[in-house]
């Protein structure tokens, strides 16, 4: 017993005190900004391994993006990557920066249901669904629950069940094994419900977009309430990204 | 010869590996290769050549430092006698290659679908209907898990059936994360492409697939990495090691119910993932590891800070373990639980952490180096056991090991400016296999060019290949409450499995 408490008085204090304003150590690469730089249109667009650059305007989709770097490397006039890590938005279209935008992502109230304020905003358990996930937006979302980023003391939690659930968060390209599963947890929720997806390969399909191994038709039929770009994702953008969109008003 | 012995890491043409008759072919890998002192198939498959299908069979010899690849080719239609029936170690490679070309197995014994792959040659397969084991008794009971699971983990659907408590039987169904990751590598043309893929294959051994990617592709290449290139990502893996087991020990503390301990190693492993991110800008080390060069070397500056954090590390490291390893109600559930035995994990074939916890001497690094670890002089850690216990120990006796290795590898870090190089096309019409020690086990890569250079067929096996079924024998006979715990010791992939 005695030991245990040793132990634990020489941890310190580990959790991150305000997970709003912490910043992330080293190169992190976040949202990234386009300057007016003229490239080569091919260049720039052919680049990319996803295809998240376009051109005229020059533009960049998060929702595609898998922040290896390359186009700063080869381009570093045109774009950088800040260390901003609140990426998080709950439209499709915002996740696109364009030429000259150096906006703080958020999400837009008048987009957010309703429902989501009036019972979410002091508690919210999730369920997370991976559906070809590469176990690393995995291991960041457990990264959430631990001492050191600390998710729990928001009220936010993952549950073991969909049906002790307020909405499920979805990692990976949905794969056309998974998507039945997928199907079935979902519907196991009680109303009303949230649908999060986090990290690149759930927003767009990622590396695997193209590939025939997917079934992407669940997001065809919901509407997606929050999107948490990256790859994997920082615990602090989808913990920042969570919290935007349970305490504003719609 | 009617097999070509080849180092890892080579690339030779395809003509170079010869071909025999199936009986002659089967007769050569089961009875001859395997025998020639420690040996073990490191990968078997097939892939459509000239109409029918070609058969490539890699067996390592960790004595000799080599591999030996023979092949065969066979009509897809005329039933095989298989490997298996005379060696298990090849049951789940023959159950792929039936899955992926139809080719008919007349005496396989468990001859079911693996990872129901888009591609599969039989698409009446569903992955709903898989063909599970049964038993007919009054007494006994099935328990179904899965395919989604109660924590924040992948997909696999998990069939006990049990007597009470007691699990008698475990049949363990996976493919739910099955991506089409092979075929994409020949669809996606950029190596940047490829590269994205290779780390996108588990995202927990980023940096080990990767490292078997880049080595494979730069072989093919005629590229000679430079030392200081081997020097960080050598360094990459033993800290990839350092903190996926650290996560690992926190997730066995958390399934024995030891809050302290899994907050104490959580918090533990994030300061070596931040490590990875002040290196590379990724928690996890995707974009560190790429063919032909380094978009980030290892400065100075940077291996200070990772002695100074190890330093650290280490301090807190050994407290928490000397706590937990001798805390009686955390033995009780670690010792005699999830057993394999020595001669059980021999017929597995099983690989990495799984094979050293019951005395197989398997580790890529000390039989087939690669990087600097023919430097290191790498002696395998071994644990006698096979219970939770072993798995747990070896585990903080890697990190320790893992280490030593970093702080010796830094002190020859020579900073120098890398000269831009080019990579050359890939080779025509060659063979290359590339193997790595990741922190879960070997992981093999292999590669077939056409005539122009171009991938004709790409073979990715993860460790968790041979390992699942370890983990379903592990727990025949303990008690359902432990399934968590054994579950969490093994740590096994299931998108390197799907693929």
């Amino acid at each position: 017993m005695l030991d245990n408490l040793k132990i634990l008085f020489h941890q310190g204090k580990q959790y991150i005190p305000d997970v709003t304003t912490a910043a992330v150590p080293g190169i992190f690469r976040g949202r990234p900004v386009i300057s007016a730089e003229t490239v080569s249109e091919t260049d720039w667009t052919e680049l990319c391994p996803t295809g998240a650059l376009s051109a005229s305007p020059a533009c960049i989709d998060l929702g595609k993006c898998t922040f290896c770097g390359e186009c700063a490397r080869v381009f570093p006039g045109k774009i950088q990557f800040t260390t901003d890590y609140k990426m998080a938005v709950n439209e499709r279209n915002a996740l696109i920066i364009r030429e000259g935008d150096d906006r703080v992502m958020q999400v837009n109230p008048g987009q957010i249901r309703k429902e989501i304020s009036a019972f979410f905003s002091g508690s919210l358990k999730l369920r997370q669904v991976s559906a070809g996930g590469d176990n690393s937006c995995e291991m960041e979302l457990n990264a959430c629950g631990n001492v050191n980023f600390d998710m729990g003391r928001f009220g936010i939690e993952f549950v073991a069940s969909p049906r002790h659930a307020d909405g499920i968060v979805i990692t990976g390209p949905i794969t056309e094994n998974m998507a039945e599963p997928l199907q079935i947890c979902y519907d196991a929720i009680p109303e009303p419900k949230i649908i999060i997806l986090a990290g690149t390969d759930a927003i767009s399909g990622g590396i695997f977009a193209s590939g025939p191994a997917l079934n992407r038709g669940f997001l065809n039929r919901y509407t997606v309430d929050l999107y948490v770009p990256g790859n994997p994702i920082h615990p602090l953008s989808f913990i920042n990204g969570v919290l935007d969109l349970i305490r504003k008003r719609s | 010869m009617n097999y070509i012995s080849i180092r890892n890491n080579e690339t030779i043409p395809l003509s170079a590996i010869p071909e025999l008759p199936y009986a002659a072919f089967l007769e050569l890998n089961v009875f001859s290769l395997l025998k020639k002192g420690p040996a073990h198939c490191v990968s078997y498959f097939g892939y459509p050549d000239q109409g029918k299908i070609r058969l490539i069979c890699c067996i390592a010899n960790d004595d000799q430092h080599v591999i030996y690849v023979s092949s065969a080719l066979v009509d897809g239609a005329a039933p095989l006698p298989s490997f298996s029936k005379q060696n298990l170690v090849f049951e789940k490679f023959e159950r792929e290659i039936h899955e992926n070309h139809g080719i008919r197995y007349t005496d396989h014994p468990w001859l079911k679908p693996v990872r129901y792959p888009y591609n599969r040659f039989d698409k009446n397969q569903a992955i709903g209907a898989y063909p599970f084991f049964k038993i007919e008794s009054e007494e006994l009971h099935e328990v179904g898990v899965g395919p989604i699971h109660a924590g924040i983990i992948e997909p696999g659907h998990f069939r006990f059936i049990c007597n009470g408590e007691q699990i008698l039987h475990l049949e363990i169904q996976l493919g739910y994360q099955h991506r089409g990751i092979e075929p994409l590598f020949l669809e996606k043309k950029k190596l940047l492409q490829r590269s994205t893929l290779a780390e996108n294959i588990a995202g927990d051994s980023v940096v080990g697939h990767s490292l078997a990617f880049v080595n494979c592709w730069e072989s093919l290449c005629h590229f000679q990495p430079d030392r200081e290139l081997k020097l960080s990502r050598t360094i990459a893996l033993e800290l990839e090691r350092i903190a996926v087991h650290t996560g690992d020990l926190s997730a066995i503390c958390m399934d024995i119910g030891y809050q302290l301990g899994s907050s104490v190693y959580g918090r533990l492993r994030t300061p070596l993932i931040n490590y990875f991110q002040k290196w590379c800008g990724n928690r996890l080390a995707k974009g560190l590891i790429r063919a032909g060069k380094s978009d980030y070397p290892l400065t100075k500056t940077l291996t200070d800070d990772l002695l100074a954090l190890l330093e650290e590390y280490q301090k807190d490291f050994e407290e928490i373990s000397e706590e937990l390893f001798s805390l009686p109600s955390a033995l009780a559930r670690f010792e005699k639980t999830g057993v394999i035995s020595n001669e059980q994990a021999l017929t597995l074939g099983t690989v990495g952490t799984a094979a050293r916890m019951s005395a197989v001497k398997r580790d890529i690094r000390s039989s087939h180096p690669h990087d600097l670890y023919g430097e290191l002089q790498h002696q395998p850690l071994i644990k006698n056991h096979g219970d939770v216990h072993s798995r747990a120990r070896l585990r903080k006796k890697e990190i320790n090991q893992s280490i030593e290795y970093i702080r010796e590898l830094v002190q020859t870090l020579h900073v120098a400016t890398p000269a831009p190089a080019s990579l050359e096309a890939p080779r025509p019409h060659s063979f290359s296999l590339s193997l790595v020690e990741g922190w879960r086990g070997e992981i093999c890569h292999c590669a077939v060019t056409g005539e122009n250079g171009e991938l004709v067929h790409y073979k990715i096996k993860d460790p968790s290949f041979h390992n699942w079924l370890a983990l379903a024998l592990a727990v025949r006979n303990n008690e359902i409450s432990d399934f968590p715990v054994c579950n969490k010791s093994f740590d096994l992939s299931y998108c390197g499995h799907d693929l």
